[in-house]
């Protein structure tokens, strides 16, 4: 019993991972750039589910006011930020993407201070059967997040925008002679990892109450972690990517030995999986153009 | 009046110029062939035909618009197509959505699916193969799709590049026969070569074009029988 409570909090914390990594591998698939303040999204994410909660007191309005603001804002970020950096060398629009990360992490610290706020998303008790224990919020993450897996994945095969975005991945140039806009696409990419990082911020509120301006930091760079362990660009590969890390990160947190390490662990599984497979577990090799 | 006017194109990469104020027309219903050497610049002029790559001087007329300064998407939309240098085929999709993404630009989708079915009929081939992933397909087969691909957008001016290039001679002459094909159902055709002899002779017109100038033209004809081209591009 204790071994399958472990296995859907793995379950529930990959699943988390994976919706972030979402954002991150669709954004370096289309966009080709590392959005290095993706984690921060959640955060301010964070933020919107707390104001809402306070001022209404319904999560579910929260995290709606929180899926549009973000999807606002990755948006804006994206048109003020980067776009007038399209061509530039790789480098220099790291070092904005790492700019509008402490950006959003310092506005957030003057608007709302350093100490954590609490937000009780809702008091959800346990499911138990016989005497297996699961929190309901696991269960909520896990339906949450196939639910959000299985229509990106719909969505990106059978809708003319989510083949375009197959196809802007692919080739830029080849996607506009089909007559694809691709500052559209890009703009629709950025909308969709930003919404995703706002549910991932509603499920890490879920498992612990506490909100600061750095909430969106490691879970962050685990997420990326994970989109780089599944194949940077490919989405079947953030997921696979995601559950690995969660699961990981479960089992090691069960081990009092190594439990301290979890981190460390995590990322030395990225360090293992490269070394075997520098693509990622679904990346492509790329074939180098002549 | 001309479907695609040219007139003084310069083009630069960086500091330097690929095309030094190139001039040229294609009408309504012709095949014009640009010939030229590897590194001429006739993949710098399709791509900035096309809106693929910025021009620095001079104007493209398209259709009666003025589309120098036009993005590639929306030239598209207005009736042009391109088969790019290399093909650019998604490999990843299916030939069956290869095609889909071609007829992006097209509203009506029953419209889209009655025309691929049309490009089935036409290319048999990809017919057979339409859930296979067109990366598998071979060189030739991928040249079809290419073809079949820019042909979903009901183009006016069809732009190929260099469309018989790493083929087995049996298949250049086959996509000669598709470009004849095509004019004749209506499409007009820019078409670059360094196969001048194949494609001169179905070109109603051709422009030499050696290091970003133009520097001879005339019909189809006149150029294969010239000496300056015979010299240089058909190995006599
Ligand atoms: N992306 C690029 N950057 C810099 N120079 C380029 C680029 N593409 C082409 N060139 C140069 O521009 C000239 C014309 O190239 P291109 O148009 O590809 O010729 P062609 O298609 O006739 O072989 C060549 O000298 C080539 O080296
Ligand atoms: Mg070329």
């Amino acid at each position: 019993m204790e071994f399958i409570e472990t296995l859907l909090n793995g379950l529930s914390i990959g699943s988390t991972y994976a919706v972030i990594a979402l954002g991150y591998t669709m954004v370096y698939g289309i966009a080709k750039m590392l959005n290095f303040a993706h984690g921060d999204v959640i955060m301010v994410g964070g933020y919107m589910i707390y104001l809402t909660m306070a001022g209404i007191g319904n999560p579910i309005l929260g995290l709606a006011v929180a899926v549009l603001f973000c999807v606002v804002l990755g948006i804006s970020i994206e048109k003020v930020a980067y776009k007038p950096l399209r061509g530039a060398s790789p480098l220099a629009v790291l070092i904005t993407a790492i700019g509008v990360s402490y950006l959003l992490q310092s506005t957030a610290q003057i608007i709302f201070g350093s100490a954590p706020k609490m937000v009780i998303v809702a008091d959800l008790g346990n499911l138990t059967i016989g005497s297996l224990t699961v929190p309901y919020y696991m269960l909520i993450t896990l339906g949450c997040s196939v639910v959000i897996m299985l229509t990106l994945s719909l969505f990106v095969k059978y809708t003319k925008t989510g083949r375009a975005m197959i196809a802007v991945s692919e080739d830029k140039g080849a996607a506009q002679l089909m007559g694809i806009n691709v500052n559209a696409i890009i703009t629709i990419t950025f909308a969709i990892g930003s919404g995703l990082a706002a549910f991932a911020g509603f499920f890490m509120l879920m498992k612990s109450p506490s909100l600061s301006n750095t909430l969106g930091a490691m879970p962050g760079i685990k997420a990326f972690t994970a989109a780089v362990i599944g194949g940077i660009g490919s989405i079947p590969g953030a997921m696979v990517g995601g559950i690995l890390m969660g699961i990981v990160e479960a089992l090691s947190l069960t081990v009092p030995a190594i439990a301290p390490y979890t981190d460390a662990i995590e990322f030395l599984v990225l360090i293992v999986i490269l070394l075997v497979r520098p693509s990622g577990i679904l990346g492509k090799v790329r074939r180098e153009k002549v | 009046m001309a479907l695609l006017e040219v007139k003084d194109l310069q083009v630069y990469y960086g500091v330097i110029q690929a095309l030094k104020g190139i001039s040229f027309e294609v009408n309504e219903g012709e095949i014009v062939t640009l010939i030229g050497a590897n590194g001429a610049g006739k993949t710098t002029t399709m791509q900035s035909i096309i809106g693929l790559i910025p021009t620095r001087g001079g104007s493209v007329i398209f259709d009666g618009h003025d589309i120098t300064k036009t993005p590639c998407h929306k030239i598209v939309h207005l009736g042009m197509a391109q088969v790019p240098e290399g093909r650019r085929i998604f490999q990843e999709l299916t030939v069956y959505e290869n095609l889909l993404m071609g007829g992006f630009s097209q509203k009506d989708k029953s419209a889209v699916k009655e025309d691929i079915e049309k490009i089935y009929t036409r290319f048999p081939r990809l017919g057979e193969r339409r859930n296979q992933i067109a990366g598998t397909l071979s060189g030739g087969e991928q040249q079809m799709l290419a073809m079949g691909r820019a042909m979903m957008s009901h183009p006016k001016l069809l732009l190929l590049d260099e469309p018989s290039m790493g083929l087995s001679p049996l298949l250049v002459d086959h996509v000669f026969e598709i470009i004849k094909d095509f004019r004749d159902d209506g499409t007009t055709v820019l078409l670059v070569e360094q196969n001048a002899g194949k494609s001169l002779a179905i070109s109603d017109r051709a422009y030499v074009l050696e290091l970003g100038e133009i520097v001879l033209s005339g019909t189809g004809a006149e150029l294969a029988a010239s000496d300056q081209v015979k010299k240089a591009y058909l190995g006599g």
